[in-house]
């Protein structure tokens, strides 16, 4: 990135930084209040990404791959899904059907709170994995030169 | 606690969380190992379902503890159980042929994604056929078909691979969208998803407009999905680009499981009477039926790549499939399900056969192949064995589903269909005459001298036999695959629990 | 009027028909894909039709002073969650479906169908004539 560039988007870049740590709170309140409110996994996850797409989009998204790096991404997207899974697993082995909440626990209810928890984290940490790699992926430059209506860089 | 009682949620989550584990570890050696260990444990998984439920028993498992109609439950009866089998075993036997066929196919540090994609497959195809519930069967559906266009453009070299998979991607999800809303409709109309539940609910609902819809979308739906005659096209072009292991897995399954579907919705949930008597689906889908498999089988004729061969006949037999089925006789539902098994293994075979062909050759132009049968006289016999099978020689297992076939029809009076079905056969022996001539009787050819035609690994040789081996057997005592269709075939027809 | 009392299927039929319509006769890929993408959202508008109440609320608890108030009409949530899953399938296929292009593109430099094909019946040509020549 240029430095002219870097100047004219002065104002955003501020702005984001200023708004990021709300977003990512944001994203954790979905998560977390999930099982009082509206909200959950998917929503959480994709307003926790969202952060670093706003990331990528102003700041370049090299740099974003600094923070968040790919295998980052790949380990947590497979993390998610196996703790999703896994609970399942957990409570087959502790005598209920597959994701069973209610055995998670000492009483029903809040076993199912358990169960509910783990596993709309899991959502979350996978779709939010999910949605940061789909934007690598298309957003990378390695056939910019091919593209027909090239971009113009400004000197 | 029966040691056995939660092997129906196992089959289903130990591949799935297989997939992101392959993704961890990140090695290709290691994610074929994960691969290849869970594909046995979902083999003897489905064979113990099989035979908790061969003498007429249904188990139902409730997810998550919440009972039927309310939470999602898996319900397993010969039908499914058998398919189960089926579909596990061929794809334990093409994930082995694929360790040796992949290396001349895909990038090696693509290996990896390439296992996770078949387990994401494996997971959706087993969910497909063991769900209870309608939406999970468009869910699974899904998992399938998505993981199935990854692992289709996964090639390296084919770029004729790409358009393959998104040609079939613009029509598979235009089937499943149907299929969708047609889950909708009936959702409407009855306020369930639960299968039996439906059928329970459907029979007063019977003159509803919503049904009729619903009825209509799932139908085209299923159609597309199955690959029937006049929606075909995404096909050919699939079978013949993809990896060869791919093509061996998505031949020997996925239309078959659709085909599942099929019987599952117009037998189980609509109820035969009301599908066929009411619908009159049998009148539009034998025409269909029957034109399908005899241009197809034409086109086959004419095909100078074996792989495109294979693919138009597949097409061909699936049109076989669905004419037993539109019989809505328990005969015809049973010859179809005969069809659908032996089918399956003696499809996969071939194309592990063609596959093993292309890997030394280089080529799969049928005039490339002159002389095969001593060059690689295993794959070629293999291929030919195959090929009688496919053409229904007596002693093979093509002859044990084409003779029931026949029977069925003849019994429910459509001797014009036997007859259909005996002169294109005719046509099969061209196809494969055609192929098998070449192997047996051309010398091999300028431009394939240069090359060094030796045997195919010995690791590609034992999945292709260890099928050729069922299909014969299966041929030969064919009271097994018999058997437990007819079994099957009585319970779909009988109504539901 | 009786014809726009049931706007929202007419809404679901005219999404999925344009989304149809595009996927059949445009022959450039990405547009295409936007095809099925509207085709796709007509069957989630129709999900969420299917279970909206007149006058319902979301269905959730609602407390007054730690009590349940009396009854509330809610909308039915079943429909409105499968169809979260659907869009969140929808959403993969996009992105497989755009994965595909990016590739299609890499390796012809063309996302027009006509156009790729028309390369691939010219190698398919050079191929049968190089077989030829030997």
């Amino acid at each position: 990135m240029n430095k002219q560039l870097e100047q004219r988007h002065r104002v955003v870049q501020v702005i984001t930084k200023f708004l990021t740590p709300m977003i990512l709170l944001f994203a954790f309140y979905v998560q977390f209040h999930g099982d009082f409110g509206p909200g959950g996994g998917f929503q959480a996850g994709v307003i926790f990404a969202s952060v670093f797409i706003l990331h990528g989009l102003i700041f370049g998204e090299g740099r974003t791959r600094l923070v968040v790096t790919p295998n980052i991404l790949r380990i947590s997207m497979s993390l998610g899904l196996l703790l999703y899974a896994g609970t399942g697993v957990v409570s087959l082995l502790l005598g209920g059907n597959f994701l069973d909440y209610s055995v998670l626990a000492s009483d029903a209810v809040s076993g199912q709170h358990w169960g509910i928890f783990v596993v709309e984290l899991g959502v979350g940490i996978t779709v939010a994995a999910v949605m940061i790699s789909l934007f690598y992926c298309f957003s990378s430059n390695r056939f910019l030169d091919r593209i027909p209506f090239k971009i113009q860089e400004e000197e | 606690m029966p040691y056995n009682i939660h092997f129906p949620a196992l089959l289903i989550v130990l591949p799935l969380m297989a997939a992101p584990l392959c993704v961890i570890v990140r090695h290709s050696f290691f994610s074929w190992l994960i691969a290849v260990v869970v594909n046995i444990c979902v083999v003897l998984f489905s064979v113990s379902l099989l035979l908790q439920v061969i003498d007429g028993d249904v188990i139902r498992y409730t997810l998550g503890g919440w009972a039927a109609p309310t939470g999602i439950e898996y319900y397993i009866d010969t039908l499914n159980a058998v398919l189960m089998v089926v579909i596990s075993i061929i794809s334990f036997f093409s994930l082995i042929y694929s360790k040796a066929s992949i290396q001349a196919e895909i990038a090696p540090q693509r290996y990896y994604l390439f296992y996770t994609g078949w387990l994401l497959c494996l997971t959706g195809l087993l969910g497909i056929v063991i769900t209870g519930d309608a939406f999970n069967v468009f869910v699974f559906l899904e998992i399938s078909s998505l993981s199935m266009y990854m692992l289709i453009a996964l090639g390296k070299e084919r770029k004729q691979a790409l358009l393959a998979a998104f040609r079939y991607l613009i029509m598979g999800s235009v089937g499943a969208s149907f299929i969708l809303l047609g889950i909708g409709f009936l959702y409407a109309a009855t306020g369930t998803l639960n299968m039996s539940d439906l059928a329970l609910h459907l029979v007063d609902a019977d003159q509803s407009r919503t049904v009729i819809v619903g009825f209509s979308f799932i139908t085209v739906g299923l159609l597309i999905k199955s690959a029937i005659f006049p929606v075909y096209s995404w096909l050919p072009n699939a079978y013949q680009y993809a990896p060869s292991a791919v093509t061996a897995f998505l031949a020997g399954t996925a239309t078959k499981v659709s085909l599942y579907v099929f019987l599952r919705f117009f037998f189980h949930v609509f109820g035969s009477e009301y599908s066929f008597a009411e619908m009159l689906l049998g009148k539009i889908l034998m025409p269909l039926a029957i034109v399908g498999f005899f241009a197809m089988s034409i086109v086959a004729i004419f095909q100078t790549d074996i792989r495109r061969l294979l693919a138009y006949s597949s097409i061909a037999q699936i049109g076989y499939m669905f004419a037993a089925v539109s019989m809505a006789t328990e005969a015809g539902v049973a010859a179809g399900v005969i069809h659908i098994i032996n089918h399956a293994f003696i499809k996969t075979a071939l194309f592990i056969a063609v596959g093993c062909i292309a890997y030394r050759l280089g080529s799969s132009r049928i005039a490339d192949m002159g002389n095969l049968i001593a060059l690689m006289p295993w794959t070629a016999s293999a291929f030919i064995i195959g090929g009688l099978s496919l053409i229904g020689v007596p002693l093979t297992a093509g002859f044990v589903s084409k003779w029931y076939l026949v029977t069925a029809a003849i019994d429910s009076g459509w001797w014009s269909i036997a007859i259909m079905v005996l002169l294109s056969s005719l046509m099969a022996i061209m196809y494969i005459g055609k192929i098998i001539e070449v192997f047996c009787f051309r010398k091999t050819t300028e431009n394939m001298k240069g090359a060094d035609v030796k045997e195919a690994p010995l690791f590609m040789l034992i999945p292709l036999w260890a099928l050729i081996i069922i299909s014969v057997y299966t041929g030969i005592n064919g009271s097994i695959v018999v058997g437990t269709a007819e079994l099957a075939a009585s319970q779909l027809m009988g109504g539901m629990l | 009027m009786e014809f726009f009392a049931l706007y929202n299927d007419w809404a679901v039929i005219v999404l999925m028909m344009a989304g149809f319509y595009i996927m059949i006769a445009r022959h450039n890929l990405v547009k295409k894909i936007l095809g099925l993408s509207i085709f796709q959202t007509g069957i989630f508008y129709f999900y969420v039709g299917l279970g909206k109440v007149d006058g319902g609320t979301a269905p959730i608890f609602i407390e007054e002073n730690e009590k349940l108030t009396e009854a509330v009409i809610y909308s039915n949530p079943l429909p409105h969650v499968l169809i979260l899953t659907a869009i969140v399938v929808g959403v993969a296929t996009m992105a497989v479906g755009l994965a595909l292009i990016v590739r299609i593109y890499e390796k012809y430099g063309s996302i027009e169908e006509d156009e790729i094909q028309a390369i691939d019946e010219q190698e398919q040509i050079n191929d049968h004539n190089g077989h030829a020549d030997h």
